[in-house]
């Protein structure tokens, strides 16, 4: 636990890696200083694109001594204020979930790749992000430990499928290869309590381990401080189940 | 959630962004989460022209409601308009 005469310092910056089919793409990555070993988080951004929120997230994360990485999964659809790209993206009708998975698994890597990593690295997403962060530790082999937080389509009727969003992520669920945990607000409508109730039958069906956590009072997107839907007391008691759950299959801080 | 229900037209017309007046190739018209308007989800239009970046854009954020008299009064202007001149 840090106490007030410890040394404290960061790094965090843009660096380019490559993500899905071998393409370069950028990356947002803060680290504590020294020389570790540190877990690593890769980041998952929201439909809302790759924002100041997930910057200031990926230096949370640093900030508790983890080396986290955000890719900018947009940047092939040009570049310009985070909002204009992300509405480019929305107007295109979002990216691939192939994309997404080949440019979550780049960030993956470089964590691994790192002189200071200690060998673990878990991954977080919101949103559409938490619904992706869910098809990854489904299909990536390589993270220790996922957190979904209020990841809509997780669950998908038919008609929902689309080219770019071929497969339902909870029927890869057989395949999921690390602990998750699930951050859900009992008045979201996407996902609502019962699509949450069957990805955690579908889990319990295949002994997979899980923890999920409905929240009275909140909908979606409650960690979300600058929007209406945020709510204090449930992401008080989020970030740190999300924290304890890291630190629990990830290992703590160095 | 992330609705991902975006409608899209080729137009022509002219747009006002934060670098001046631009031509205009297309709008996209989306029900999903906004950017600035305070609610989970809102009516957005974005006016763009998809050969000059992603800047060129210009938005607007609205709430259902507004939305559809957004729809009454071009429908009405248009209807005064052409049948005038």
């Amino acid at each position: 636990m840090y106490q007030t005469d410890m040394y404290e310092g960061m790094l965090a910056e843009t660096v380019t890696i490559p993500g899905h089919n071998g393409d370069l793409i950028n990356a947002y990555v803060a680290r504590p200083l020294g020389a570790g070993p540190f877990p690593g988080v890769v980041l998952i951004h929201h439909i809302p694109g790759w924002d100041e929120w997930y910057k200031e997230t990926t230096r949370r994360f640093a900030h508790n001594g983890y080396a986290a990485i955000c890719p900018n999964l947009y940047y092939r659809d040009g570049h310009g204020t985070p909002e204009d790209v992300a509405a480019r993206v929305r107007a295109a009708g979002g990216v691939s979930d192939e994309q997404v998975v080949g440019d979550v698994e780049g960030g993956m890597r470089y964590l691994r790749s790192l002189p200071y990593s200690a060998g673990k690295v878990g991954v977080i997403g919101t949103c559409s992000g938490g619904r992706h962060t869910v098809l990854v530790a489904c299909r990536v082999k390589g993270f220790d430990a996922a957190v979904d937080c209020w990841g809509g389509r997780v669950v998908m009727s038919q008609e929902d499928l689309t080219e770019k969003l071929p497969v339902a992520p909870i029927d890869y669920t057989a395949d999921l290869a690390c602990p998750l945990l699930g951050l859900f607000g009992e008045d979201d409508r996407g996902p609502t309590a019962d699509q949450v109730a069957q990805h955690e039958q579908e889990l319990k069906k295949h002994g997979k381990t899980y923890e999920f956590h409905i929240y009275p009072g909140a909908g979606h997107g409650f960690f979300y401080y600058n929007r209406s839907s945020y709510r204090q007391e449930q992401a008080v008691d989020g970030w740190e189940k999300l924290f304890a759950f890291f630190e629990k299959y990830l290992g703590g801080p160095a | 959630m992330c609705t991902m229900i975006v409608e899209k037209a080729e137009i022509s017309g002219s747009g006002k962004g934060p670098d001046g007046w631009f031509t205009l190739s297309h709008v996209a018209v989306s029900y999903d989460h906004p950017f600035h308007l305070p609610l989970e989800h809102a009516l957005n239009i974005d006016f763009l022209n998809e050969a000059q970046g992603p800047g060129a854009r210009t938005a607007v954020e609205l709430t259902p409601e507004s939305a559809r008299q957004l729809v009454r009064v071009i429908q009405a202007a248009l209807e005064q308009g052409q049948e005038s001149y």
